[in-house]
C-alpha cells in the first residue's frame, strides 16, 4: 500500500483522532491525539492489509514555544510483509504529560519508552518497568528538553559528590597499619 | 544421599556481571538472579558510555555532527558515517555522484567485514577458543591499514562527506584491496575449519538463545540477529541506498534462530561483503566524487585557498550551516549490528531541530533477559556475544 493510502485508511477508521497528515520526501507522517493511541497502534498492527509488525523506533520531540502541545511522541512503523512505512505522531501537552504505553502491541518498545521518559520526562502509562535507562536513577532534569542547558546542570551530580567524599575518606585510611 | 541434599540450605543468589567484565564487550552490567546455575531474572543496566550524542547533534551544523557518528559504533565507524551522510543527503535533496556511491558501498562493506571479524574473534574467545581471535585480528589489521591509506585514520575515519566522499581513492589502494579480496575467502575457510563444525562450539551455541521469527520482529531486532531467525529483512535490499541496487549479493538467513544460526548468518554476510567489494572494484565508474550542489556541499579546499567567493561560501556553510528545507525524515541504513537510523526534524536552519539515533545495539541489549532467562549462566556469555552489541552505540 502507498503510505498516503495507509493514512487515508487510518483517517477513515479514526476520523476523530487524526489531526494532520503530511508528506515530505515520500514519507508520510500522521499526527494523532494521544487519547486512543494504544487502540490506533493495535489497529495498525492487527489489520491484515496494514500489518505493521515492526516498530522501527519510538522517540520524543520537544517543541518548546513552537507548538501548543509541547511534546510529541514519534512512532516509526514498518510492515516487513507489505513493505510500507508510516510515521505516527502523538501530541502530549506539558500539563498532562502522560501517554499510554504501546508495549502490549510491540514488546520491543520497552527500552525506547524508558529512554523517552529518561530524556523528556514523558510518562508511559501501563509500562511495566518505567525507570531511567541511560542516566542514573537519581539524575535531576530531562536532558533532551530544549530548556535543559547544553553544558549540563550547574551543580555537580549528587552521585559523583558521593564518590568524591568517599575518596576523601579513603585517602585518610592508613593502609599499612 | 537425598536426605543430605534436603538438609542443605539453598537460596537464590544475586550476582552482578560487569560493567568491567571482558565478556560483556564494553561496559554492560547484568544483574543476574540465580537459582543454582539457572537464571531466574536478568536485568541489564546500560548508560555507562552515555555522551549525549543527540543533544550534541542538535547544537551543531549537519557537517559538524559527522564525527560524532564515528564514536557511536567505534568498531564500524565507516558504516555509521555512510548511514549519516545518506540521511542528510536525503533531507537536503541532493545525490552523490556514481563514483562516490560505489566508493561508499565499498568502504562500508570493508567496515562490515572488519566489524564482523572482531565479533567472530571475541565471540569465540568468550566461549573459549583463542586461535580464531588471533587470526581474525590479523585480517582486521589489513582492513584498518587500507582505511589509513584512503583517509589517514584507522578507527574514527569520517571519510564519507555529505554529497560524496572526502577524497578520491588511488590506484595503489584499489590494487591492495583487490589482493585482499582475492585472499579473503581462503581465510574465511580457515576460520570455518576451526569453528563451524567444532564440537565444543556447537555444544555451546546450538539451541541456545532461540527466538522465533515473529517474536524477533516484534522485539524490533535487526541485522544478523533478526536474520538468524529466518526473516530476510535487510535495509540494503528493502531500501537500497548508495550502489546496493547495482551490485549482486544474497542475504543469508537462518532457520531456528539460535546462536549457531546467527553465527552462520554473519559468516555468510562476510562472504557476501567480500563479493560486493569485488564487484565495486571491477565496476568502479570514473568521474567526480563530490556532488555538484554548491548550496549544500563544502567547496573544494584548493579553491577556498585561492578564491574569495569560495572562502566566503565555506565560512557561511561552516558557521551558519546550509539552509535546509523544513520537514522531517527518517533514513535507515544497514550497519553490521543491524539497522542504524537517523531521524531529523529540520526547522529550516543549518542545525537539526531534533536529531535521533536509532541504534540497533540498544534494542539488542534489551532482548538479553528474553534470551537468557531460564537458561544457564554460562549461556549468558554466548548470548551477549551472539547479539553483537557495542556499548558506544547502545548508550550514545
Amino acid at each position: 500500500m502507498e503510505p498516503l493510502q495507509v493514512a487515508d485508511k487510518l483517517k477513515e477508521r479514526f476520523s476523530e483522532e487524526v489531526l494532520d497528515v503530511r508528506e515530505f520526501r515520500g514519507q508520510v507522517s500522521v499526527t494523532v491525539k494521544k487519547g486512543r493511541i494504544l487502540e490506533i497502534c493495535r489497529f495498525l498492527h492487527d489489520d491484515p492489509d496494514l500489518y505493521f509488525d515492526y516498530l522501527i523506533d519510538l522517540c520524543g520531540a520537544d517543541y518548546l514555544g513552537k507548538k501548543e502541545n509541547r511534546f510529541e511522541v514519534v512512532y516509526h512503523l514498518y510492515s516487513i510483509r507489505h513493505r510500507h512505512a508510516l510515521r505516527l505522531k502523538a501530541e502530549v501537552s506539558e500539563r498532562d504529560i502522560r501517554i499510554d504505553s504501546v508495549m502490549p502491541v510491540w514488546v520491543g518498545v520497552n527500552w525506547h519508552e524508558r529512554e523517552c521518559y529518561d530524556m523528556f520526562g514523558i510518562v508511559f502509562a501501563g509500562h511495566p518497568d518505567l525507570r531511567r535507562v541511560l542516566l542514573p536513577e537519581d539524575w535531576e532534569g530531562y536532558p533532551l528538553r530544549k530548556d535543559y542547558p547544553m553544558k549540563g546542570p550547574d551543580k555537580e551530580y549528587s552521585g559523583f559528590v558521593d564518590v568524591l567524599e568517599r575518596s576523601k575518606k579513603y585517602r585518610q585510611y592508613d593502609w599499612y597499619q | 544421599m537425598e536426605d543430605i541434599e534436603k538438609s542443605f540450605e539453598t537460596k537464590e543468589l544475586t550476582i552482578s556481571l560487569g560493567p568491567q567484565h571482558p565478556a560483556t564487550h564494553g561496559v554492560l552490567r547484568l544483574v543476574l538472579q540465580l537459582s543454582g546455575e539457572t537464571i531466574v531474572k536478568c536485568t541489564p543496566y546500560v548508560g555507562y558510555l552515555h555522551r549525549g550524542v543527540e543533544k550534541l547533534g542538535e547544537n551543531r551544523t549537519y557537517f559538524a555532527a559527522l564525527p560524532l557518528t564515528d564514536r557511536l559504533d567505534y568498531i564500524s565507524s565507516m558504516n555509521n558515517n555512510v548511514g549519516y551522510v545518506n540521511a542528510v543527503e536525503r533531507l537536503f535533496g541532493i545525490e552523490a555522484p556514481d563514483r562516490a556511491k560505489y566508493i561508499r558501498t565499498m568502504v562500508a562493506e570493508m567496515g562490515r567485514i572488519s566489524s564482523h571479524i572482531v565479533w567472530l574473534g571475541t565471540h569465540v574467545l568468550d566461549i573459549g577458543a583463542t586461535t580464531p581471535f588471533l587470526l581474525s585480528m590479523a585480517q582486521r589489521e589489513r582492513i584498518l591499514d587500507l582505511f589509513e591509506m584512503i583517509c589517514g585514520a584507522r578507527l574514527t575515519v569520517s571519510y564519507p562527506r555529505v554529497g560524496g566522499v572526502r577524497n578520491d581513492i588511488s590506484q595503489e589502494f584499489l590494487d591492495q584491496l583487490y589482493e585482499f579480496v582475492l585472499e579473503f575467502p581462503a581465510h574465511m575457510d580457515t576460520f570455518e575449519t576451526l569453528v563451524t563444525e567444532n564440537r565444543i562450539w556447537k555444544e555451546r551455541t546450538v539451541d541456545i538463545g532461540i527466538i522465533s521469527a515473529e517474536e524477533a520482529v516484534n522485539w524490533g531486532l535487526t541485522g544478523g540477529t533478526l536474520r538468524g531467525s529466518g526473516v530476510d529483512y535487510d535495509v540494503r535490499k528493502y531500501f537500497p541506498y548508495d550502489a546496493y541496487d547495482k551490485v549482486e549479493f544474497d542475504v543469508p538467513v537462518g532457520k531456528k534462530g539460535d546462536c549457531y544460526d546467527r553465527y552462520l548468518v554473519r559468516i555468510g554476510e562476510m562472504r557476501q561483503a567480500n563479493r560486493i567489494i569485488k564487484q565495486c572494484i571491477e565496476n568502479l565508474p570514473a568521474g567526480p566524487v563530490m556532488a555538484d550542489a554548491p548550496k549544500f556541499t563544502l567547496p573544494p579546499k584548493d579553491m577556498v585557498l585561492k578564491d574569495m567567493e569560495h572562502l566566503i561560501h565555506q565560512f557561511i556553510l561552516i558557521t551558519k550551516g546550509p539552509s535546509v528545507p523544513e520537514g522531517e525524515i527518517y533514513v535507515g541504513s544497514e550497519v553490521p549490528k543491524g539497522e542504524l537510523g537517523f531521524y531529523f526534524i529540520s526547522d529550516g536552519t543549518g542545525k537539526p531541530y531534533r536529531m535521533r539515533v536509532r541504534s540497533p545495539s540498544f534494542i539488542h541489549a534489551s532482548v538479553l533477559p528474553r534470551l537468557s532467562e531460564g537458561g544457564l549462566i554460562a549461556d549468558v556469555i554466548a548470548n551477549i556475544g551472539t547479539i553483537d552489541i557495542v556499548l558506544g552505540e547502545c548508550d550514545r
